[in-house]
């Protein structure tokens, strides 16, 4: 079995800031890490691999330095790294992004793919679905739990008040749910192959068979119009009283607003 | 084709077990005032088995015209049908907006159906408006963990769609003297390799009033301190008539159930009163209560960003102070 892991380098917190003057997001001085819900898609494909064999490829669309998470993804356990980084490919929205890492994941050979159900940094959870739209592939989001059976895979996913259990034919492509394990740590022999001997297979605009409408900035339908931090509104009062005036403010308050 | 060939607004109104979901009325309700603005209808489209007879409620609800799409393939949703349902009925009536609700079911659906008619999809949206100028619709949205907004536009594809965070839009009050004109699509189903096999539906039964619904909330997080601690806030809730809340630490912590959780990653709720205990108020859980009409918080650290939304910010112990409230609204109510 062949699986593939889409995975996005995402900065290590959300606590962004937007610089005052560009409007751009400072990303300078924070740390990147595998995005969360990718990685326990990972673990799902290393566990995949641990019981029943399999070959796992990770991919990632990035600046070049999104390396660094095709290199710990290898550490981990993942067989071979595709790193699909062009200037063409930038300023792309998630209809751009999808187009663009579909036509790379067509280069390989699949039966399961498998995606994060969205990243920290811009919480769509749309790649994933519009992935295997372009491939023409079943999806099934938000998965809990997942087993593969012959050629099919069981997927438990819940949806609104109700949990489905749902039978899939491969090739098809599902995407997992950051609480639904643990995800290993890199193994010292890992981090030395990932670093060291391992590969990571480079895909720019001219590997890809897919038009220049479609991709970059070109390529995608929304256009961000503006952007900015948010604020809060007012603060109201603050009081430090003792327990007992505490809850009689409380309840003086809730009264003269008709809470009660 | 141009733009200007695409009118309307089209809403998809989900359903569970012929009931529709909330979220949908809050969505025709946003798509009648934008349908106004634009001059132009807004559509409800119902996809299920056996779901005609929600017509009426929908236009109950504001909808001018429903579209009905009923097979027995749509009974429990599957993202193939409903997204080959919903293509046909944009390639029949050509919307020039589309809005989901942004469920687990509308964020499945609508990322599918937007790869297929190749257009725009901003999701989680949070404010919906119409350019004055382009006519344009302009879609605002939270990004990195609410501390971003961002307005998203999507000027040269038809339909703009978007994917709308429940709980945010105001739904018109129901009117069941209005009818809708109702239509029937029916786009053929035939089975292809993109159809999946539920083999087990098992639904989670709750008892208790979703969050969502409740005017009063009385929300705990960290600070609490244990599932025990929560009888504090549940005996509060109980002497004001409200419900109780969390925060995500509590949730993690095996304190509370996931569907209780205010925030980012959980519900948007704009109650009447949100009393928020013992929760520090990280951006991701401001951003799912920030809305409510008053916010009280409780804290023991007064450098706690709760106190920066907070009207009323009482800096001390929830241990002494929640009993002490507890009785004392019981008795300003004559519970006691």
């Amino acid at each position: 079995m062949k699986i593939v892991v889409c995975i996005k380098q995402v900065p290590d917190t959300n606590e962004v800031k937007l610089d005052p003057v560009t409007g751009t997001l400072i990303r300078d001085g924070v740390p990147s890490i595998i995005n969360p819900d990718d990685k326990a898609g990972l673990e799902v494909a290393l566990s995949l691999k641990d019981s029943l064999g399999a070959e796992v490829s990770v991919i990632t669309m990035g600046p070049p330095q999104a390396d660094a998470v095709l290199r710990e993804a290898m550490a981990m356990g993942a067989d071979k790294a595709y790193l699909i980084t062009d200037r063409a490919f930038g300023g792309a929205d998630t209809l751009a992004t999808s187009t663009t890492i579909a036509a790379a994941i067509k280069k390989l050979d699949y039966d399961l793919i498998i995606a994060g159900r969205q990243a920290i940094d811009g919480d769509t959870a749309q790649v994933g679905p519009q992935i295997a739209e372009h491939l023409n592939i079943p999806n099934i989001s938000y998965a809990e739990a997942v087993e593969v059976e012959g050629d099919t895979v069981i997927v438990k996913r819940q949806y609104e008040d109700r949990y489905h259990t749902v039978k899939v034919q491969m090739p098809c492509l599902i995407t997992a749910l950051g609480d639904m394990n643990k995800p290993r740590y890199m193994t010292p022999g890992g981090i030395f192959d990932a670093f060291r001997s391992k590969e990571v297979t480079v895909f720019t605009r001219p590997d890809l068979d897919v038009e220049d409408a479609a991709i970059g900035l070109k390529g995608s339908p929304t256009k961000v119009a503006a952007s900015w931090p948010k604020s809060l509104k007012a603060a109201g009062v603050k009081v430090t009283l003792d327990p007992q005036e505490s809850a009689e403010y409380i309840v003086e308050k809730l009264q003269e607003k008709f809470i009660f | 084709m141009s733009l200007q060939d695409y009118k309307g607004v089209l809403v998809f109104a989900q359903q569970l077990d012929c009931q529709v979901t909330g979220v949908s009325f809050e969505l025709i309700g946003k798509g009648k005032e934008l349908a106004t603005e634009l001059g132009t209808e807004v559509t409800a489209v119902v996809l299920g088995s056996g779901v005609q007879a929600l017509a009426d409620e929908l236009a109950a609800f504001g909808a001018d015209r429903v579209i009905v799409v009923d097979d027995p393939v749509l009974a429990e949703y599957t993202t193939e049908p409903y997204t080959h349902a919903i293509c046909t009925v944009i390639e029949q009536y050509k919307p020039e907006v589309v809005l989901f609700g942004a469920t687990a079911i509308g964020r499945d659906l609508a990322p599918r159906v937007s790869a297929r008619v190749k257009t725009g999809l901003t999701a989680d949206c949070t404010k919906l408006e119409v350019d004055a100028e382009t006519k344009n619709l302009r879609m605002t949205r939270p990004a990195f963990g609410g501390n971003i907004m961002a307005t998203i536009v999507c000027p040269d594809n038809r339909p703009q769609m978007a994917t709308v965070r429940p709980g945010v839009m105001q739904k018109i009050k129901k009117d069941t003297s209005k009818k809708a004109v109702v239509e029937v699509v029916t786009p053929g189903f035939e089975k292809n390799n993109k159809y999946v096999e539920v083999m087990e539906v098992v639904k989670t039964v709750s008892d208790k009033i979703d969050i969502m619904d409740a005017k009063i909330l009385i929300a705990g997080g960290r600070g609490v301190g244990s599932k025990d601690n929560f009888k504090l806030l549940e005996d509060l809730a109980e002497a004001l008539g409200g419900e109780v809340a969390s925060s995500r630490a509590s949730v993690d912590a095996g304190w509370t159930e996931k569907d209780q959780q205010v925030g980012q990653t959980g519900k948007t709720v704009r109650p009447n009163l949100y009393i928020a205990v013992g929760i520090s108020g990280a951006i991701q859980h401001l951003a799912g209560m920030e809305e409510a009409e008053i916010i009280i918080a409780i804290n023991k650290d007064e450098t706690a960003p709760i106190f920066d939304v907070a009207d009323y910010g009482m800096v001390g112990d929830l241990n002494k102070i929640l009993p002490i409230l507890t009785e004392q609204i019981k008795a300003a109510r004559g519970l006691k």
